[in-house]
């Protein structure tokens, strides 16, 4: 199986198989209201720890709650919280990053040291701080996560911008009368991108980690809402006699982020292969 | 009063830095006066390491020199106020020695020449369309070199794009930092054929910065030599050049290679 | 003095270089004829991208062998080189043929001093021992004026200049006394006060050792100061060959004309620098 997987790198077709896979998923997860066979949160004790069936097609869990509609309202926490994380913390780091190289100087050294400070705080210690003051909850989770992502970004930026400051274009630019936003905005931003968005690729499967083993210790999404980390945590209790419902949720999370993390390597070495020729 | 006049420039790289206490700073250009009349091209010569390319700078109002001064008709460029030096930003433009690091290689050959348009005139799509596409022309591209990348161009074509955004303006002064000295010799005296014409037909004035005799030649009225960050002296004529008794153009000269084999010297 | 042996040091036969692309093979240089006898300067003229390069590299055997088919015959003093395995060529690269190339600051491995690049070349060549292989890079850089080439040769190449470099590059190639020498733009990446100094030396080897010659460049001047025959390169073929007063006197093909005509459209005073 390695070798057919390595294979497939090697042909390349591995870049629309993932994208195929992952484009139904998040289609199917975005359609869940329409899709999902039954209420996600209905409790029906009467129902409770049923094997597969025509009603409930993936079983129940341990409140009579139907395991596939809870994996497909979930998927659409986990992944779409999971983009929304991801997009605002490349917008803000591509900001300050671009920024802050491109200017250099001071405004560059006082937003290196801020960086340098929110990297220093650890996200957990963030996040039990932000449940600390409003309890626990998504909002924070993903409040705290997009609070620490946007540095590693910045910094990443912040650097191809540095090199590419030096560039013969970046002088042309100015000496055609564009302004310093525009020069940002036209020549550095487009050629800062297109590495980033595959080095995004393996950064969503860590988004994703990081809500699923949040709301698995706790303090992420809350019952009833249904979400695959906290499904987790909910079938721990019953993994001797039901490991299906920790199996269900497991193996999404397992299977998005491995998606993710064999597409953004394929579009790396697609692209590192297409700057050598 | 000339077109571009500077004034006791001099600059050094490397100075004092908070670390840094001890002055370790290298003159690069030390005490630079010159002038460039209009109409006129102004030859620097000089070996790599003389200076050239700061000089090229600090006339772009790239670099502020740390002494002297730089005056582009009569305005000192680094101290004008804003709405004097946008002024002048239209009037002093650059063609560079590499034509690939001059474009952004994610523009087609149309955004890269609609630059400084976008900046400085006012003109609707159709309009810019239509100058983009005359520019094009004239410097012996096609209507259907628009949507190509530049990649998909080879240097001296690339190096006529370049040219292209540098004249879309109509420019008073272009300073040109070895522009014809990474093209083969073919396309060398192709756009230096171009650049003559322009010249002609829109009145521009050049610095003409090169290490090749020759080349300074062709396009050149006056020649001066740089070297090590000294100007050595200016000719009014290339006459003078070549008469010249200084040992720094006396090497020079003595590098240039033979027109033609019987007037070998290595052989 | 030159060997009185008229036979040809290297001879080119219908040499034909084609690439694999998507779209089926394309073709790079062919029909290539030439030969260099000792003693001897052919230079290689011609345009960026005309073939120059590929042509030299073919005869070094140093194409990617998966992706590119030669074909034709390339004679080194008898020897057919194309079809040599790579372990043949390698003895025979560096002591028969060696090759200068355009850019000196690439040939040499940053992080190891220009004595141990040079001491490992010789070594890898010749039975000697570290010390006679030291002597004789010594020598080497001697015969190219390198001043001190005792305290050189333990600088790295990040210390010399572009000039330099070229010259210690030339006396790798020389050290052995091969019976060619391929040299590709060397003047281009150079200051033009360096460019002569560089021919001078190509010079001094050729006279002293009777080494064959094959000097490509786009600059006329290179050819008009070094060459007995031209051969010129347009788009693959060689469209003109001719000994290098005939060239110059009565090209024949129109491009040989322009080639010739974009010279001297700039503009030089010849007559100025005899007075000089």
């Amino acid at each position: 199986m390695i070798t057919s997987i390595r294979k497939m790198f090697i042909s390349q077709k591995i870049i629309p198989i993932c994208s195929i896979i992952l484009g139904i998923l998040f289609i199917v997860t975005l359609l869940a209201p329409w899709i999902a066979p039954n209420d996600p949160i209905a409790v029906n004790l009467a129902y409770k720890l049923q094997p597969p069936s025509v009603e409930f097609p993936l079983g129940t869990d341990h409140l009579g709650r139907c395991n596939l509609s809870r994996i497909l309202y979930g998927g659409r926490i986990s992944l779409g919280f999971a983009m929304l994380i991801f997009i605002s913390s490349l917008t803000i780091g591509l900001i300050i990053g671009t920024y802050s190289g491109y200017k250099g100087g001071w405004v560059d050294q006082v937003l290196m040291r801020i960086c340098d400070g929110v990297m220093a705080f650890p996200s957990l210690i963030l996040i039990l701080g932000l449940v600390g003051i409003f309890g626990p909850g998504l909002p924070q989770v993903v409040l705290a996560l997009m609070l620490v992502q946007w540095v590693y970004y910045a910094r990443m930026f912040r650097s191809m911008a540095l090199s590419l400051k030096e560039q013969n274009f970046i002088a042309a630019a100015k000496i055609s009368g564009s302004s310093q936003w525009k020069i940002i905005r036209n020549h550095i931003v487009p050629n800062v991108l297109p590495p980033l968005v595959v080095m995004g690729t393996l950064e969503m499967g860590w988004a994703i980690m990081d809500i699923s083993a949040m709301s698995f210790l706790g303090l992420g999404v809350q019952p009833p809402a249904a979400e695959w980390g906290a499904m987790i945590h909910e079938g721990k209790s019953y993994i001797r006699t039901n490991p299906e419902l920790m199996l269900y949720p497991g193996l999404m999370i397992m299977l998005v982020i491995v998606t993710f993390n064999l597409l953004g390597e394929a579009l790396s070495e697609r692209y590192s292969v297409k700057r050598r020729s | 009063m000339s077109l571009l006049q500077i004034n006791e420039v001099t600059h050094s790289y490397g100075s004092r830095t908070f670390f840094n206490w001890k002055d370790r700073s290298k003159k690069v250009l030390n005490d630079i006066s010159l002038s460039i009349d209009e109409g006129t091209c102004l030859g620097m010569l000089g070996t790599s390491g003389a200076g050239k390319s700061t000089l090229g700078k600090v006339i772009l109002g790239l670099e502020r020199p740390q002494i002297g001064q730089v005056l582009f008709q009569g305005h000192d460029i680094y101290a004008a106020d804003k709405h004097i030096r946008q002024k002048i930003r239209r009037d002093l433009q650059a063609v560079f020695q590499d034509s690939y690091s001059s474009v952004n290689p994610r523009m087609t050959a149309e955004r890269i020449i609609a630059e400084p348009l976008e900046n400085y005139e006012k003109l609707t799509a159709a309009e810019q369309k239509r100058t983009i596409i005359e520019l094009l022309e004239r410097v012996g591209l096609s209507e259907r070199d628009l949507n190509k990348y530049p990649h998909q161009f080879s240097g001296g074509q690339l190096q006529r794009i370049n040219i292209a955004r540098a004249v879309s303006l109509k420019p008073k002064l272009i300073v040109l930092d070895e522009s014809v000295s990474s093209l083969d010799m073919v396309n060398q005296a192709l756009i230096l054929g171009l650049l003559k014409e322009l010249k002609e037909e829109f009145g521009l004035s050049y610095l003409f910065i090169t290490h090749d005799i020759k080349a300074a030649y062709t396009l050149s009225d006056k020649v001066g030599v740089l070297e090590k960050g000294k100007l050595v002296e200016i000719y009014d004529s290339k006459n003078q050049f070549f008469t010249s008794k200084h040992p720094v153009v006396h090497r020079m000269r003595d590098s240039i290679l033979a027109e033609h084999p019987r007037f070998r010297t290595i052989r | 003095m030159l060997g009185t042996e008229q036979s040809n040091v290297l001879q080119v036969n219908n040499l034909q270089v084609q690439v694999k692309t998507k779209n089926g093979a394309s073709t790079l240089v062919e029909d290539i004829n030439f030969e260099l006898k000792r003693g001897e300067v052919l230079g290689l003229v011609g345009e960026s991208g005309c073939g120059k390069t590929v042509t030299s590299m073919s005869i070094l055997q140093l194409l990617n062998r998966k992706s590119t088919s030669i074909e034709g015959s390339i004679l080194l003093q008898g020897r057919e080189l194309n079809g040599l395995g790579e372990k043949g060529m390698r003895e025979i690269r560096g002591k028969d043929i060696a090759f200068i190339m355009q850019n000196p600051m690439n040939a040499f491995t940053p992080v190891f001093t220009i004595g141990h690049q040079f001491i490992e070349t010789i070594r890898s060549h010749t039975k000697w021992n570290k010390k006679q292989a030291t002597e004789l890079a010594i020598e080497a850089m001697h015969h190219v004026n390198l001043p001190d080439p005792v305290k050189l040769l333990k600088c790295y190449p990040f210390q010399f200049s572009g000039g330099m470099l070229q010259r210690v590059m030339i006396a790798m190639a020389a050290c052995l006394h091969p019976a060619v020498i391929i040299a590709d733009e060397p003047t281009t990446a150079l200051d033009v006060n360096n460019q002569k100094n560089v021919l001078y030396h190509l010079e001094k080897i050729r006279a002293e050792y009777g080494t064959a010659i094959l000097l490509i460049s786009h600059d006329l001047g290179v050819i008009a100061e070094m060459a007995d025959h031209v051969a010129v390169m347009k788009k693959g073929r060689i469209i003109e060959k001719a000994g290098v007063f005939q060239l110059f006197d009565e090209p024949r093909h129109e491009y040989t004309k322009k080639l010739l005509n974009a010279r001297s459209k700039l503009q030089f005073y010849e007559s100025a620098v005899h007075l000089a």
